[in-house]
């Protein structure tokens, strides 16, 4: 019988021959990712007593959460990751200046490949589906293990596939169907499962739009979640790495527990937005009326990347962000810094009134760069929204489209991009 | 359950409902905070303040379905184990969540109708062997999840720490 994808990889890290849902199997671990909660994995490291990491040249770590440090606090937990990490001889360290968000990094960097098994200390390691890999997030203790032993136990996922047909409406992105599948499928649909996306609408996707899909899996409960190997995502992959690329993909008789078929151009008339306090609480754009916003913000993991900083930038070229609301920018890393710098996104984002933060997880996580006072609405390229995350647990954050976000900022309330640009831009960034 | 015992007996603090976040658990602004024992500090901060001065030593939380949903944050399990939680009993947790609960030594319990059978201030009493729950107050049975063997040889051992200290130091 057949396997899916999720099936595949695990049984050749488990060094077995066939795999099946529910089955606990131990497998190896090719990659292990941390940012600065590597103090914490270095903590439970040095309890469990072995001297060395079972294998540095598989670890990365990447600074993202809070830099530059923001408190004495934080700047003493990164100095004691730094010496650690010397201490470890872990050449795959990335620093203030030097990466950037850790989801964006990993691949930009050729340390993600089709195939492998990768786990991060963050759950939005669901990301690196998008490069097939079985990537999933994992707590600290349990990586201080992965460091000690290179493996780790898994329960074998069922998986869920969904298929995704017909083309996109004006405006509508890859931020807009996963929305909507969350919609649908609420925060628990997808717990402990694996997702694969497929179908032309998806094989049609850009690379990074592909990683928005993997990335908000997550909200859904994903396990993984993967979008095809195909020759699109070989393309990007091939300048960034010198070993083998291998085309992975699931059985033509694999087994899924659920199949679901969408079509972009049917099930996906206008944007999405995910209202507080819950990922899932999903509603279209003209359904929620006239909502003022304080404050806009465009970056992440999720939302950060070249093709969403351009489509905010052709949006805010030659308009200026309303008085009443605050726009924040924040590239997804520093090679999107300087591209974006390139190619004039920035300046035409800062002319129109926007602050640019340095590339990193900025306010999302509700420590830095942009926290919320109480009673004040945020809208966000994001991918949470929960109470408090942002800050004061009095105040609201609207999850929407790069598009959406900069229209919003425009408008100063949440608004489709058509009422702000007649003309779809062509985007340039593939 | 540092003593690894499999059979717990405790008073329900409080009975939650669906998709009970992390970040309500433990919110974001606190990440940096590395000392596990002082995660207790800011259990349910934003959200529910009032659940941490409840909680008494060896309390259950319950709660329904998906929780610890969101982060990886592992200051969330651990902000409810040094609160002092005894075990968390809901319909479902997040994939996450639940390994991180294990991974140091506290007791996650599926028990699908836990919430219907439970009220806040029940004396209750788990086998996390067997997989069984009985409310001494309500004087009835709740059908629990089995943990799988995996999870019951963690947390005899008191969670992954001591569990590979003691398989790394042989």
């Amino acid at each position: 019988m057949g396997m899916t994808l999720a099936e595949k990889i695990l049984a050749r890290a488990a060094g077995r021959e066939t795999v099946a849902p529910d089955q606990i199997v131990v497998a190896r671990v090719d990659l292990a990712m941390s940012h600065e909660n590597a103090d914490l994995v270095r903590k439970s490291f040095l309890e469990i007593g072995v001297a060395r990491v079972w294998d540095p040249s598989k670890i990365v770590i990447i600074f993202d959460h809070r830099i530059p440090a923001e408190s004495e606090k934080t700047a003493t937990t990164h100095k004691a990751v730094r010496e650690f990490v010397a201490a470890q001889g872990i050449q795959n360290f990335y620093d203030v200046g030097r990466g950037g968000i850790c989801h964006q990094v990993l691949p930009e960097n050729g340390h993600v490949r089709p195939g492998m098994v990768l786990v991060g200390t963050d759950s939005h390691t669901t990301t690196h589906g998008a490069f097939g890999a079985f990537a999933t997030g994992i707590g600290a203790t349990e990586m201080a293990g992965v460091w000690t032993e290179g493996a780790l136990w898994f329960k074998v996922p069922s998986t869920l596939r969904i298929e995704v047909g017909g083309e996109f409406r004006p405006w509508i992105s890859a931020k807009d169907l996963i929305l909507r599948v969350i919609g649908m499928l609420g925060a628990a649909g997808a717990d402990y499962q694996a997702v694969e996306f497929d179908g032309p609408a998806i094989r049609s996707m850009t690379v990074a739009s592909r990683m928005v899909l993997a990335n908000l899996s997550m909200e859904m409960g994903a396990k993984v979640a993967f979008t095809p190997v195909d020759e699109t995502l070989l393309d990007y992959l091939r300048p960034r790495t010198t070993e083998k690329l291998e085309m992975i993909g699931p059985d033509p008789d694999a087994r899924y527990q659920r199949v679901i078929h969408l079509s972009a151009g049917e099930d996906l008339w206008e944007p999405q937005i995910a209202c507080p306090h819950a990922v899932d609480n999903v509603k279209p754009l003209s359904e929620l009326g006239d909502v003022p916003v304080d404050q806009a913000v465009l970056g992440s993991c999720t939302n950060g990347r070249l093709e969403d900083l351009e489509i905010a930038a052709r949006i805010l070229a030659g308009r200026t962000v309303h008085p009443h609301t605050r726009l924040i920018v924040i590239p997804a890393s520093q090679q999107i810094y300087r591209s974006a710098l390139r190619l004039g996104y920035l300046d035409a984002l800062v002319a129109a009134g926007a602050m640019v933060n340095a590339p990193g997880c900025g306010p999302c996580v509700g420590v830095h760069q942009g926290i919320l006072a109480a009673g004040e609405t945020c809208v966000s390229s994001t991918n949470r929204n929960f109470l408090g995350r942002m800050g004061s647990k009095d105040s609201r954050v609207y999850l929407a489209s790069p598009a959406v976000v900069a229209a919003s900022a425009v408008a100063g309330k949440l608004a489709h991009p058509e009422t702000i640009v007649k003309e779809v831009p062509c985007l340039t960034e593939v | 359950m540092p003593d690894g015992s499999l059979k717990l007996r405790g008073r329900v603090t409080v009975v939650l409902g669906d998709n009970v976040d992390t970040d309500l658990i433990y919110p974001g602004r606190y990440l940096n905070v590395t000392d596990r024992e002082k995660t207790a500090e800011h259990l349910f901060e934003l959200a529910y303040p009032d659940i941490r001065t409840a909680l008494k030593p060896g309390d259950f939380i319950v709660a329904a379905k998906n929780f610890g949903c969101g982060s990886s944050r592992e200051q969330a399990a651990a902000a409810l184990k040094f609160a002092g939680a005894g075990a968390l009993i809901a319909a479902s947790f997040a994939r996450i969540f639940f390994r991180n609960s294990i991974n140091l030594g506290l007791p996650a319990v599926v028990a699908p109708e836990a919430c219907a059978a439970c009220a806040a201030g029940d004396e209750l009493e788990i086998d996390l062997a067997a997989g069984e729950i009985r409310n001494l107050t309500q004087d009835r049975l709740v059908h629990a999840a089995g943990l799988d063997p995996r999870a019951v040889e963690l947390l005899a051992a008191g969670g992954l720490i001591p569990y590979l200290k003691r398989k790394h130091a042989a």
